[in-house]
């Protein structure tokens, strides 16, 4: 696989075999030599022989090697002509990212971080197959899968700005929940409002820096602001709505006419029964993630409030945004100066629509979409804002977080006879788990530094820097 | 030795032996119990359960009946105790599955498995046994 660097802050996958489009790696001098190391770039060049792909294959600074598309990659296909495929947007569809403001410093939190960690523990349910207090019918399931963030609306779990603030505001309008098995909607039952194990989190962090104060203004973000993040997604629905189609379109592929290099490519043509069925099922899982989310934001608020005793209105805990980077979208884009409708792929990457766009709410819609990236947990967090430039180069994408260094093996090696908590603590970080293993498998050094991720981005120009944040308390599942 | 780990930069990768194709399958399954969870318990009698799946090959196969026997965890709750293979053709496999409620004071959650990937998926014949590797999302 030739690597070719265009410059600082871009590398090319050279064009070859079956190759459709050539491969573009955002990544920096330092950064790039870990990737050649991995499966990744041979992924990114697998994807590039899909057909009805666009432009070229790309990979954020955050890739690493996934099932099928590498994670940090985003394909988009040509919506008339092109494939859709659920191992280019991920078993956790819709996983993402919360970002939510509080009227809180530093001094009203600090003394009762440990408290508020306990509390988060005792109220969020994390953790392997965990499941929470919400216990649905089947009718009312189907009701979250049409509806997404609104349902929780509906039950009194949401204020109508944090609606306003959520990327297609909670709820992907094609959702079907006749295209899900029984299995799926089964699975969905009693996750509601759960965090999930593995790389889920909620966290408390504080604003540490500002970069760019007017745009951070508008987010309602300011220096030595408490705020809340919390990252998880659409649990065991999304899992199985992914393995039941990845099942089926592996076992229908021949179809289609080509080879797949890797069967976890598996795909269908959008405009095929297949595809659209997908498509359809696919928001099904990304509205159950929105609604989960924003019930899991709920609970935090409630937390927040017991223990701090105060009221809504002292906490001021609004949401600033809400992104999903595991998704596959309808959107326009301009290709050859020419206005197309294309499925954009999103598999570890995150929207980054530019100021003016429409698909931004009025809210934000003067200076660009919110973009956020978590980090590890014992460093920082990210605050970016959408470009024009993320437009033309990147079908309005950029990165979702660090990405991962070690493998979770490898990660469980060198943290074994560690204390990871006592060494976060010493740097004023308390942390509660679930899962045995979790805090091993998810110490800081298991991911990329952020900010060295969030630094190509920002040099490449496809996201700018607002805000960066760190953690004070985190609950991992 | 039925199965061993894999140092793989995958999260969790395992390779499995059987002298036979049958004994192959049956591992796979005790591979991915075992995985799962640790019974502290007494072992007791369970009812079977009849499974059949199906592939397009040896490594579709492989991956359909483990992602049958994940979901009876994931989806369901339970922990399956043994897997018989009872017949076994090409592409299709009936087994005759025992399995119990978890029990969050009886077992013991080791991994936290996801999915059986197609990732790297191997089914062959190695020397004079069956192998194959399967690589788990977690």
């Amino acid at each position: 696989m030739e690597l070719r660097k265009i410059d600082d802050y871009r590398w090319e996958v050279v064009k070859t075999g079956q190759m459709r489009v050539p491969g573009i790696i955002y990544a920096g001098d330092s950064m790039i030599e870990s990737i050649k190391q991995e499966e990744a770039v041979k992924q990114v060049a697998n994807v590039a022989t899909l057909p009805g792909i666009i432009r070229a294959s790309l990979a954020m600074p955050d890739i690493h090697w996934g099932y099928g598309f590498p994670i940090g990659g985003v394909a988009a296909f040509d919506w008339e002509t092109g494939i859709i495929s659920p191992g280019g947007v991920g078993y956790d569809i819709n996983c993402g990212v919360r970002l939510a403001g509080t009227s809180l410093t530093e001094k009203d939190v600090k003394k009762k971080l440990e408290d508020l960690v306990n509390s988060l523990y005792q109220n969020i349910p994390s953790g392997v197959g965990s499941t929470g207090n919400i216990k649905l019918a089947y009718s009312e399931e189907k009701k979250v899968l049409k509806e997404g963030s609104k349902w929780a609306l509906r039950h009194g779990m949401a204020y109508e700005s944090d609606i306003e603030n959520t990327e297609d505001f909670g709820c992907m309008p094609n959702a079907d929940p006749d295209a899900i098995s029984d299995k799926a909607l089964e699975r969905g039952l009693k996750q509601l409002g759960t965090l999930g194990s593995g790389n889920h989190f909620l966290e408390i962090g504080l604003v540490e820096k500002i970069y760019d104060p007017e745009v951070a203004r508008v987010f309602g973000l300011f220096e030595g602001q408490v705020t809340v993040m919390l990252h998880s997604g659409s649990r065991g629905l999304g899992y199985q709505v992914c393995d039941d189609f990845l099942a089926h379109m592996a076992k229908n592929i021949k179809k289609i006419g080509f080879e797949i290099p890797d069967r976890q490519l598996a795909c269908a043509m959008i405009q095929s029964s297949d595809g659209m069925r997908y498509f359809n099922a696919m928001a099904c899982a990304a509205n159950y993630a929105w609604a989960n989310r924003q019930i899991l934001m709920h609970k935090a608020r409630e937390v927040l409030m017991h223990v701090l005793k105060i009221g809504p209105r002292d906490l001021g805990m609004n949401l600033v945004y809400d992104v999903c980077h595991n998704i596959a979208k309808k959107e326009t884009h301009v290709v050859d100066g020419e206005k197309r409708v294309l499925c954009v792929h999103r598999k570890g990457a995150t929207r980054a629509f530019p100021p003016g766009h429409e698909s931004v709410c009025e809210k934000y819609r003067a200076v660009g979409q919110p973009v956020l990236v978590p980090g590890d947990m014992g460093r920082a967090s990210y605050v970016l804002v959408g470009t024009e430039n993320a437009m033309k180069e990147t079908f309005g994408s950029t990165c979702h977080g660090a990405g991962r260094v070690l493998s979770r093996t490898a990660a469980l090696k060198k943290s074994k006879g560690r204390s990871i908590q006592r060494e976060l603590e010493d740097k004023g970080i308390y942390v509660r788990w679930t899962g045995r293993s979790t805090l091993g498998e998810e110490m800081p050094e298991a991911y990329k530094n952020v900010s060295e991720v969030v630094n190509v981005v920002h040099g490449a120009g496809i996201a700018r820097k607002v805000a960066k944040l760190k953690p004070m308390a985190v609950l991992k599942g | 030795m039925k199965y061993k780990m894999i140092d793989h930069t995958a999260d969790l990768g395992i390779e499995v032996f059987g002298s036979t194709l049958i004994d192959l399958f049956e591992n796979a399954a005790w591979a991915l119990s075992d995985l799962l969870t640790d019974d502290t318990g007494n072992p007791h009698p369970l009812p079977d359960t009849s499974i059949t799946v199906s592939g397009q090959d040896w490594p579709d196969l492989m991956v359909n009946w483990l992602r049958e026997l994940l979901y009876l965890f994931t989806g369901k709750d339970m922990i399956v105790k043994s897997a018989k293979i009872v017949s076994l053709s090409e592409y299709t496999l009936t087994a005759n599955v025992k399995y119990e409620p978890f029990l969050s004071y009886r077992h013991i959650i080791k991994n936290d498995i996801k999915a059986a990937t197609y990732h790297q998926i191997i089914v062959e014949q190695a020397g004079p046994e069956w192998k194959t590797r399967i690589i788990f999302d977690v």
